[in-house]
C-alpha cells in the first residue's frame, strides 16, 4: 500500500480574547493511502473543516498552523512550501470540493471556464483544448448536455448540478487525493444520493484517496474504509468503519449512534447527548468531553491519549485500560 | 436577452420619469413655501414704484394664480426652459449650458482620479488588511473625510497659489494671456487653473472612495468562491484579478452612481473659492442674488444628472451580472 | 446589561471607539465648561489692535477685529453640535417613521413614498438647501435646525425600509402577528428596535455631514447668522486676512476637520461593532 498523505500532531490556532491563542485543530494526526477513503465525522465546530483547509494550506487568516505540525504529501513536505511550489500541489495533487456549491462557484464565471481555470493552472494546454477537457469532465459527473451547460452561470443551475461542477472542478487537474467537505449537506436527500454515488464512480476509476468530512454518518456506512471521530479538536476515536459502527466505544462515538433514529430494532427514546460543543476557548483541562460524558471516568482530569482497543481501533478515553468496565457497558447498551 | 435587456431599460426611463417629475413638484413647493418675497432684493437695490413692480411681477408671472404658475413651470420644465434669470435678465437655460463644460471638466478630472487611484488604493488596503500600510491609508483617507472642502481649498489657495506663487488660484484661465496663443499654451494655462480645485475635490472625495472600496473587497475575499479559486491551484494574481476584482467592480458601480452629485455639489464650494466658472459658482452666485429661476433650473438639472447617473449605474450592472441580466 | 450599554462597551473595547468618545467627550466638555472663563467671543471689535498671533493671553491668536479665537471657536462648537445633533434626531425620526410605513405596509403607499425619497436624494441636499435658505434672510436657529433636519432623512428612510422588508417576513414577526399583536405594537416594538443599529450608524455619519454642510453654509453666508458664532462663517471672515493671519482660519479648520473624524471613527467603531455581532 502507498501512502499518500501522512499528517501529524497538526495544531492550527486562532488568536482569543486578550493576546492568547486558542486551537481549533489540537494534534490532530492520521494517514491516508492511495484508493481508500476516510470519513472525518463530527458535529460542527470540532475542526474539521480547519484540518481539511489546513491540508491545502488554506487556513484563513488570522487563524495559522503552527510549528511541530507535519503535513506530509508522498515525499513532499506541503508546510515547507512556498509560493509557485504550494500552487501546483493545490488542485493538482489534492483537489477539494467545498461545502455550498452555490457561493463556491464565483457567480460572475461560466462553469465551463470555471473548470477550464482549474485546468489551464496545471496543464499547458490551449484555451480550446481546455474547454474540451471542461467538457468532458462535465460529461464524466453526469451533466447531460454538456457543451451547452458548460455556458451557463452557477445560477442557472441547480444545487445538484452545481455540486457536479465543484466535483469536475476539483478532479480538473487529476489529483490523487479528493478532499470532500460536507459535501451534501447543502443539498435534497434525493440529489444527496446521486452525488455520491457520482463520487464513488470517479474514485475507483481514478484510484485516488479520498477524506471525506461529515456530520452524517449515514453516508459513512459502506463508503468509507476508515473513520475518525473528531471532537473539539481532537480525533477521539479511529477504526475500521465496519469495527466502529460494530463496536462503538467513546462515550461521544455511542452518543452519536444513539442519536441516529433506526428504522429497523426494536423502537426506543432517542437519547441525545445532553449539553452543547463548548468553544475553544471554554474547553475544560483534561478529557474535553467530561462534563457532557455519562460515564466520566475517575482519572478523566488528566487528558487521555488515543489508546488502542484493538486491531487498529484507538480512542482518546481512559476507559480503553479498563476492559470490564467497557464490556458491562457493552452488555446494557445492546440488551 | 437583448429584447429583455431593452425591456428593463425602458420600465427604468419610467421610473426615472416620474421621479423627475416628483423633482419638479418639489422644487416648486420648496420656492413657493420658503418665506420672502423673490423680488425683495431687486427692490431694495433702489427705490421702486409699484407700477415697476407690477410691471416686474407680470414679467415673471408671479401675478398669476398658483395653479397657473405651476402648469406654466411644467410646461416650460420640460421644454427645458426655465424662465429668466432675475439677475442676468438672461434665459436660465443658456446660462446653464455656459458654464456645463467648466463643471463637467472639473468633475470629470475629480472622477477620473477616483475610479483609478481611488479604487486601486482601497483594493491595495484590502489585500495588505492590517498592515502598516493599510492603517496609514485608512488614517490618510479618515483625515481627507473629515477635511470641509472649503476651508481645504482656501489653505491651497492661499499656500500654493499666494505664498509659494506655483499654481494659480482663481479663475479657469488666465486674463492676461495673449489671444493668439496656441494649443498648447491654452491648454497649459488651463491645467494650471484646474490643478487646485481638482486637487482639493480629489483629497475630500478620494477619501470616501477607498474607504468604500476596502470595504467591498473586504468583503469580496471573504467569499468561498475565493478559496475555491485557489484550491485550485490558480496563480494568487489571477486570484485577485479574475475572481476578486471583477466582483469587487459591483460596489464601485453604485459607488459612481453616488459620486455623481460632486460633479454638482462638492463643486458649490470649491468653486466659490476658485472663482472656477462653473454651475456650482454660478448657484453660489444665484443664492446671493435670490435668482430664484436660476436656483430652481441648476438645481433641476443636478437632480436630474443624479437621476441619470442612476440609470447608467444600473445599466452597467446589467451588463455585467449575469445574475441581473437573468431577472431583468 | 441592556443592548445600549453592551453596546457602548464594545465600542469602548476598540481602540478607534476609545479616541472617538474621547475626543468627542472632550469637545462638548470644553463647549459646555470653557466659556466663562475666556473672553468674550462677541467682544467690543477693536480694529485697531487687529489680528495678534497666538500667545499666552490668546493661545489661538486674536482675528482682525480683535476678538480671541480661541473662545470663538469653543462658541463655534456649542452651536455647530447642537445643530448637527438636533437636525440628525429630527432626521431619523422622520427617516424611520417613512420607512417603517413603506416597508411594512407595501403596495402603493411603498410606491409612493419611495418615490418621494427617490427624488428627495436625487437633488443634492446642499441645492435644496441653497433654495430654502436663498429666500429666507437672516434665518433664526430652530429654522435653521428644521430645515437641516428634515432635508436629511431620505438616506435613514431607505435603510429603515429596507431592514423592515428583510425582517418582516421573519418568523418572530408571524408569530407576533398570529399572536394577534396589532400593526402599531408589531411595527414600534418587534420591527423598529431591530433598525436602531443601522440607524445610529446612519446618525454618526448625519452628524458629520450636517457639521460639514452647516460650515459650508454659514461659509456662503446663509446657515447661522452673526452674531452666534459658527466655524464656517469664521473662515468666510478669515478670508480678507488669509494671507496676514492665516491662525484666523487655521484654528475654526481644524475644530471642524477633528470633530468631523471623532464623529466619524464613532460610526466606524458602531458599525464595526454591529456588523462583527451580525445584529
Amino acid at each position: 500500500m502507498s501512502r499518500v498523505l501522512e499528517v501529524e500532531n497538526l495544531r492550527v490556532t486562532f488568536p482569543g480574547a486578550a493576546a492568547t491563542r486558542v486551537s481549533p485543530v489540537d494534534g490532530v494526526a492520521f494517514t491516508l493511502d492511495r484508493g481508500e477513503t476516510l470519513a472525518l465525522v463530527g458535529e460542527s465546530g470540532c475542526g474539521k473543516s480547519l484540518t481539511s483547509l489546513s491540508l491545502l494550506r488554506l487556513v484563513p487568516p488570522p487563524g495559522r498552523i503552527e510549528a511541530g505540525s507535519t503535513i506530509r504529501l508522498g515525499d513532499t513536505d506541503v508546510l515547507a512550501l512556498e509560493g509557485e511550489a504550494l500552487r501546483r500541489i493545490r488542485g493538482r495533487r489534492i483537489g477539494m470540493i467545498f461545502q455550498d456549491p452555490m457561493s463556491s462557484l464565483n457567480p460572475v464565471l461560466r462553469v465551463g471556464d470555471q473548470i477550464a481555470e482549474g485546468i489551464r493552472a496545471h496543464f499547458d494546454v490551449s484555451k480550446r483544448e481546455a474547454r474540451e477537457r471542461a467538457v468532458a469532465l462535465l460529461r464524466e459527473v453526469d451533466i447531460p448536455d454538456p457543451v451547452s451547460r458548460a455556458e451557463a452561470y452557477p445560477h442557472q443551475l441547480s444545487g445538484g448540478m452545481r455540486q457536479r461542477v465543484m466535483i469536475a472542478i476539483a478532479l480538473a487537474a487529476e489529483p490523487e487525493i479528493l478532499i470532500a467537505d460536507e459535501p451534501t449537506t447543502a443539498l435534497d436527500v434525493t440529489v444527496q444520493a446521486q452525488i455520491l454515488e457520482v463520487l464513488d464512480r470517479l474514485q475507483a476509476a481514478r484510484g485516488m484517496a479520498v477524506l471525506l468530512i461529515t456530520h452524517d454518518l449515514g453516508i459513512v456506512a459502506g463508503r468509507a474504509d476508515r473513520v475518525a471521530v473528531m471532537y473539539a479538536g481532537q480525533i477521539v476515536e479511529e477504526a475500521a468503519t465496519g469495527e466502529l459502527f460494530a463496536r462503538p466505544s467513546h462515550p461521544y462515538t455511542q452518543g452519536l449512534f444513539g442519536s441516529i433514529p433506526r428504522l429497523s430494532g426494536p423502537v426506543g427514546r432517542l437519547t441525545p447527548i445532553s449539553g452543547t460543543v463548548p468553544a475553544p476557548h471554554a474547553w475544560p483541562d483534561g478529557c474535553r468531553f467530561r462534563p457532557r460524558c455519562p460515564i466520566v471516568h475517575p482519572r478523566s482530569q488528566e487528558m487521555p491519549p488515543l489508546l488502542a482497543l484493538g486491531a487498529g481501533h484507538r480512542m482518546r478515553c481512559w476507559l480503553a485500560n479498563d476492559s470490564d468496565e467497557r464490556d458491562k457497558r457493552e452488555e446494557t447498551r445492546d440488551g | 436577452m437583448a429584447r429583455g435587456l431593452s425591456g428593463w431599460l425602458a420600465a427604468r426611463a419610467v421610473q426615472a420619469m416620474a421621479t423627475l417629475a416628483v423633482v419638479l413638484i418639489l422644487l416648486f413647493v420648496l420656492m413657493r413655501i420658503a418665506p420672502g418675497d423673490p423680488l425683495g432684493r431687486l427692490a431694495s437695490d433702489r427705490p421702486i414704484t409699484p407700477a415697476e413692480t407690477a410691471a416686474l411681477r407680470a414679467r415673471y408671472g408671479l401675478d398669476r394664480p398658483i395653479a397657473a404658475q405651476f402648469a406654466s413651470y411644467v410646461q416650460g420644465a420640460v421644454r427645458g426652459d426655465f424662465g429668466t434669470s432675475i439677475e442676468y435678465g438672461r434665459p436660465v437655460g443658456a446660462l446653464i449650458a455656459e458654464r456645463l463644460p467648466a463643471t463637467f471638466l472639473l468633475g470629470g478630472v475629480v472622477l477620473l482620479v477616483n475610479f483609478t487611484v481611488g479604487i486601486w488604493l482601497g483594493a491595495l488596503q484590502a489585500t495588505n488588511r492590517g498592515t502598516l500600510l493599510d492603517r496609514l491609508l485608512t488614517a490618510v483617507s479618515l483625515a481627507g473625510h473629515a477635511v470641509p472642502s472649503f476651508w481645504l481649498g482656501l489653505v491651497l489657495a492661499w499656500l500654493v497659489g499666494v505664498r509659494w506663487r506655483l499654481l494659480p488660484a482663481a479663475g479657469m484661465q488666465n486674463p492676461l494671456l495673449d489671444p493668439d496663443a496656441g494649443l498648447a499654451a491654452r491648454t497649459a494655462d488651463l491645467l494650471a487653473h484646474l490643478a487646485l480645485p481638482a486637487l482639493t475635490l480629489c483629497v475630500v472625495s478620494l477619501a470616501g472612495t477607498m474607504r468604500y472600496q476596502r470595504r467591498a473587497m473586504i468583503e469580496v475575499l471573504r467569499f468561498p468562491y475565493i478559496a475555491t479559486a485557489r484550491a485550485k491551484g490558480v496563480p494568487e494574481s489571477q486570484v485577485l484579478h479574475r475572481h476578486a476584482w471583477r466582483n469587487a467592480l459591483f460596489p464601485v458601480l453604485t459607488l459612481f452612481g453616488l459620486w455623481l452629485p460632486i460633479l454638482v455639489t462638492g463643486a458649490v464650494f470649491v468653486e466659490s473659492v476658485f472663482a472656477w466658472p462653473g454651475l456650482g459658482l454660478l448657484a453660489a452666485d444665484a443664492v446671493g442674488a435670490r435668482d430664484y429661476p436660476l436656483l430652481m433650473g441648476t438645481a433641476a438639472l443636478a437632480a436630474g444628472l443624479v437621476i441619470l447617473g442612476g440609470i447608467v449605474t444600473d445599466l452597467a450592472y446589467a451588463m455585467l451580472d449575469p445574475r441581473v441580466r437573468a431577472a431583468a | 446589561m441592556s443592548w445600549l450599554a453592551q453596546l457602548w462597551a464594545a465600542v469602548w473595547r476598540r481602540r478607534s471607539g476609545r479616541f472617538a468618545a474621547v475626543a468627542l467627550a472632550t469637545i462638548a466638555l470644553a463647549a459646555i465648561v470653557l466659556p466663562p472663563v475666556l473672553p468674550d467671543p462677541a467682544a467690543q471689535p477693536d480694529i485697531v489692535a487687529g489680528a495678534t498671533p497666538p500667545a499666552s493671553a490668546h493661545p489661538f491668536g486674536t482675528d482682525q477685529l480683535s476678538r480671541d479665537v480661541l473662545s470663538r471657536v469653543v462658541s463655534g462648537a456649542r452651536v455647530s453640535l447642537a445643530v448637527a445633533a438636533l437636525a440628525v434626531l429630527v432626521s431619523m425620526t422622520i427617516g424611520a417613521a417613512v420607512g417603517l410605513t413603506a416597508g411594512y405596509f407595501g403596495g402603493s403607499v411603498d410606491a409612493l413614498l419611495m418615490r418621494i425619497v427617490d427624488a428627495g436624494l436625487a437633488i443634492p441636499r446642499l441645492f435644496i438647501l441653497l433654495l430654502l435658505l436663498a429666500v429666507w434672510e437672516r434665518i433664526p436657529l430652530p429654522a435653521l435646525v428644521l430645515i437641516l433636519g428634515t432635508t436629511g432623512w431620505f438616506g435613514a428612510s431607505r435603510l429603515v425600509r429596507g431592514e423592515v422588508i428583510r425582517l418582516r417576513h421573519e418568523p418572530f414577526v408571524s408569530g407576533a402577528e398570529a399572536l394577534g399583536a396589532g400593526r402599531r405594537r408589531v411595527m414600534f416594538r418587534h420591527l423598529l428596535p431591530n433598525t436602531a443599529g443601522p440607524l445610529l450608524v446612519a446618525a454618526t455619519l448625519g452628524v458629520s455631514d450636517v457639521i460639514l454642510l452647516e460650515a459650508g453654509l454659514s461659509f456662503l453666508g446663509l446657515g447661522i447668522q452673526p452674531p452666534t458664532p459658527s466655524w464656517g462663517a469664521m473662515i468666510l471672515d478669515a478670508k480678507p486676512v488669509l494671507v496676514v493671519a492665516p491662525w484666523t482660519s487655521l484654528f475654526p479648520g481644524l475644530a471642524i476637520v477633528v470633530t468631523v473624524l471623532a464623529v466619524n471613527l464613532l460610526g466606524d467603531a458602531l458599525s464595526d461593532v454591529l456588523d462583527s455581532s451580525g445584529a
